[in-house]
């Protein structure tokens, strides 16, 4: 007897037959998100690799009320959609949700996020951190990670990549005062969809920062997209951290790795191993991680 | 109800009664004396409205685009350096169908920095697939708003639109408007019915990617239903007649230039300087008259032939030049009369840049030069701060 | 708006709105020749695989039974990596 037909329904928010990469982050984050948020919300999207895999018309692989406006806006319209459903008194059923990516969320669209926060709208902003500009050909952003190789940090025989620290978007998001803001990895999907459905019920201005691999971006095997996550995490370079009304009230502890682990992974950071001053470079990450962790208290 | 108001005051009554459940703007000369009376006009109560504070009016856009797409009425004023800085949005507003007005105050652009009045800023965006409209008076400014939402709803539009009106001339002086009540504006106006909207019910997705395969084919269809609306604003204008007995011209008006040998082509508050000039060179008996262009997007081919035919000779006065190339309206102008078997000599005399005044001095200067032969020129120029330089 | 309300109004412009879930006709199972093998025996029902799957395709209908939808796997083998139990391998799919 044959298994009765695979079905996909509305409520899943986000459907198979997009057009990410395999093994992409990104896709798996959106769909937890998704299956919480869904059906009752509305989803802003800015453009990058989640817009352009899901929707290239006549496809689209949303079943919720979604929106693709510009780059740089999506705080802004999520304002303008939230407003209107504030005035037609359907706030408290439905939900709006916005997803950028780091280029999106961290550069372009920096102002228009603060005052999203500033303003105080109950939205709930998804940053999908993939540390790079991906869907244009992974190009440095301001969310890209120190001594990383991009296509415009390359690394070269005089560069070691990007030589600037990752932005704290986090912690600028929480100096807003806004009631909620955490970071979270789609490897640690049950963190996660904690912290989506702690977040969808609040109202007011969330801030939710999702670190999402990216095989082609970061030079790794697509099947290892979740133990890449894993120790991005456990190293101490993505600390999972949550803020309410702009104080850490939680963090996630880590049994720690040597950032060496993580950073080996990846093509990326490859150049790292090759020379002595890239050696001498993986000891000042090993460095920020170690201030990070002892920052919030990751490791007992 | 008759009131003695500013022009600025004339806007936030007009946006009042078209109801607008989210407003979003964000502050600049001199189209600040709108917002401030709509937010205090919302803080008493008079407009039950959601305002959205921006941070920025590529940000106010962006909140009016939201908002309309989830399906309320919205509303927004800008002017020169705002109205650049939302450009990518207006492009994207019109490109995804959203009905919308917004206020263009028209101001001259920098650099250099000026705050005075011209119409570099809106029809820097002539291309955005947004209607234009510009506006002659305080009543104009008034009535055209309320047509603006009617026009911009129709499912036969589905564009937005700009209300274009001079920055200080019009917003910051003080004329007798006649105040349509609550009632009647509602009996024109009915409240927003989306076509498409972002509702959890009836989901859909908007905004998806188009390729190479068929964008050529939504531009088609954005440019024919743009030319198309041409009707809908005489209609609308027909319409309001109807309803409140004002006409103020429907796509242009056409003032003593059936018989006239030099005609003068004008948009927004200059038209009415120019009436009065017209009028006094009648006196004379000069066969002078004025083609008012009202509607700017879309330009009025027909209407401007018709009322230039029997026309010897064409003065556009533009109030904004097209840096390497030449004026802005008169090539629309030129294109307009262009294949017909008797073509006047249309000259553009380029005149009230930055606020620079135009007077009934200035009009004369450039009815004899244009008399005179020149067919391009920058009207009442002081030479001598150029020999300084 | 009513179903008979809308049936009178003109359609969306060309490439305005894109009906929701149609990605569903584009079956990206043919992207990767590989496919997750499920072993029943080993599997402890965590759920792992079917929550961190790009495409969601992995289902299970009976506890502990678990299967993939080859119309959309793409083959990447997230999933057989990230199984706590070992229970899931990549074999090549022979059609």
């Amino acid at each position: 007897m044959s298994a009765p037909e695979f079905t996909y329904d509305i409520s899943r928010g986000f459907m198979p037959g997009h057009r990410a990469c395999a093994g992409c982050g990104q896709a798996s984050a959106v769909r937890l998100v998704m299956e919480i948020a869904a059906p009752d919300c509305v989803v802003i999207n800015a453009t990058g690799c989640l817009e352009v895999f899901s929707t290239p018309h006549p496809e689209s692989a949303w079943s919720v009320p979604w929106i693709h406006s510009l780059f740089e806006n999506v705080p802004s319209v999520a304002s303008g959609v939230e407003a209107a459903l504030k005035k037609q008194g359907k706030l408290d059923k439905v939900r709006v949700l916005a997803f950028g990516g780091d280029g999106a969320t961290l550069d372009i669209g920096f102002g228009a996020l603060s005052g999203m926060f500033e303003r105080g709208h109950d939205i709930l902003y998804v940053c999908m951190d993939n540390e790079a500009y991906m869907n244009t050909g992974v190009q440095r952003s301001g969310s890209t990670p120190y001594a990383a190789s991009t296509t415009t940090s390359p690394a070269g025989r005089q560069s070691f990549g990007e030589d600037r620290p990752k932005k704290n978007l986090p912690a600028i998001a929480a100096a807003h005062g806004i009631p909620y803001v955490a970071t979270a990895s789609m490897s640690y999907f049950a963190d996660l969809r904690r912290k989506v459905k702690k977040a969808i019920n609040i109202r007011g201005a969330k801030y939710l920062q999702v670190h999402v691999p990216c095989p082609p971006g970061w030079g790794y095997d697509e099947k290892l997209t979740i133990e890449i996550g894993k120790l991005a995490v456990d190293s101490g370079l993505y600390p999972l951290v949550e803020w309410e009304d702009g104080e850490v009230t939680r963090v996630r502890k880590i049994k720690q790795v040597p950032v060496e682990d993580y950073l080996k992974t990846q093509r990326r950071f490859r150049h790292l191993f090759r020379s002595e001053e890239g050696k001498a470079q993986i000891a000042k990450i090993q460095g920020m991680a170690d201030t990070d962790i002892k920052r919030y208290g990751l490791v007992d | 109800m008759r009131k003695m108001i500013e022009g600025s005051m004339a806007v936030a009554e007009a946006v009042g009664l078209c109801r607008p459940d989210v407003i979003s703007a964000y502050p600049i000369t001199p189209q600040t004396h709108i917002v401030e009376e709509l937010s205090q006009m919302v803080a008493d109560g008079v407009i039950d409205a959601e305002y959205v504070r921006v941070e920025s009016e590529h940000s106010a856009a962006s909140v009016c685009l939201g908002a309309v797409a989830a399906g309320s009425r919205a509303y927004s004023a800008t002017t020169s350096q705002g109205l650049l800085l939302m450009a990518e949005v207006l492009y994207n507003i019109a490109g995804m169908r959203l009905p919308l007005v917004i206020t263009g105050v028209n101001r001259a652009v920098s650099a250099p920095l000026s705050i005075w009045n011209d119409h570099q800023d809106t029809l820097a965006l002539r291309d955005t697939g947004w209607l234009q409209l510009y506006a002659e008076n305080s009543q104009e400014v008034l009535d055209m708003h309320i047509q603006a939402y009617k026009i911009s709803e129709d499912d036969r539009v589905l564009l937005p639109v700009m209300v274009c009106m001079d920055g200080f001339i019009l917003t910051h002086t003080y004329e007798t408007v006649d105040v349509p009540s609550p009632e009647e504006v509602d009996a024109f106006l009915p409240p927003y019915d989306p076509l498409y909207r972002l509702d959890p019910s009836d989901p859909y997705t908007l905004g998806a990617y188009a390729g190479p395969e068929m964008y050529q084919e939504v531009r088609y269809e954005i440019q024919r239903d743009a030319l198309a609306s041409k009707e809908v604003v005489k209609e609308v204008a027909r319409d309001f007649q109807a309803a409140f007995g004002r006409w103020f011209g429907d796509v242009i008006e056409s003032y003593r230039a059936e018989d006239a040998d030099l005609v003068f082509v004008a948009m927004g508050s200059v038209v009415g300087t120019l009436k009065d000039w017209v009028d006094a060179q009648r006196e004379k008996g000069e066969k002078v008259g004025l083609l008012k262009l009202r509607c700017f997007r879309p330009f009025p081919v027909e209407e401007v032939r018709e009322a230039l035919s029997k026309a010897k000779r064409v003065v556009v006065l533009e109030k904004a030049v097209a840096v390497g190339g030449h004026g802005i309206v008169t090539p629309e102008v030129q294109a307009a009369l262009y294949g017909q078997a008797k073509t006047p000599p249309v000259t553009c005399a380029i005149a009230g840049l930055g606020g620079r005044d135009v007077t009934i001095e200035t009009i004369d200067e450039i009815k004899q030069r244009a008399e005179s032969g020149e067919s391009e020129f920058f009207a009442g120029l002081r030479t001598e701060l150029l020999e300084a330089s | 708006m009513t179903a008979a309300a809308k049936k009178e109004r003109r359609k969306p412009p060309l490439g305005i709105v894109t009906r929701p879930g149609s990605s569903l006709r584009n079956k990206t199972g043919p992207w990767g020749i590989m496919r997750p093998v499920f072993d029943c025996e080993k599997c402890t029902g965590c759920n792992t695989c079917e929550s961190i799957c790009p495409e969601g395709c992995i289902r299970h209908l009976e506890k502990k039974v678990y299967e993939a939808d080859t119309e959309f796997c793409k083959g990447c083998g997230m999933c057989a990596e990230a199984c706590p139990s070992d229970a899931i391998t990549m074999a090549e799919e022979r059609r």
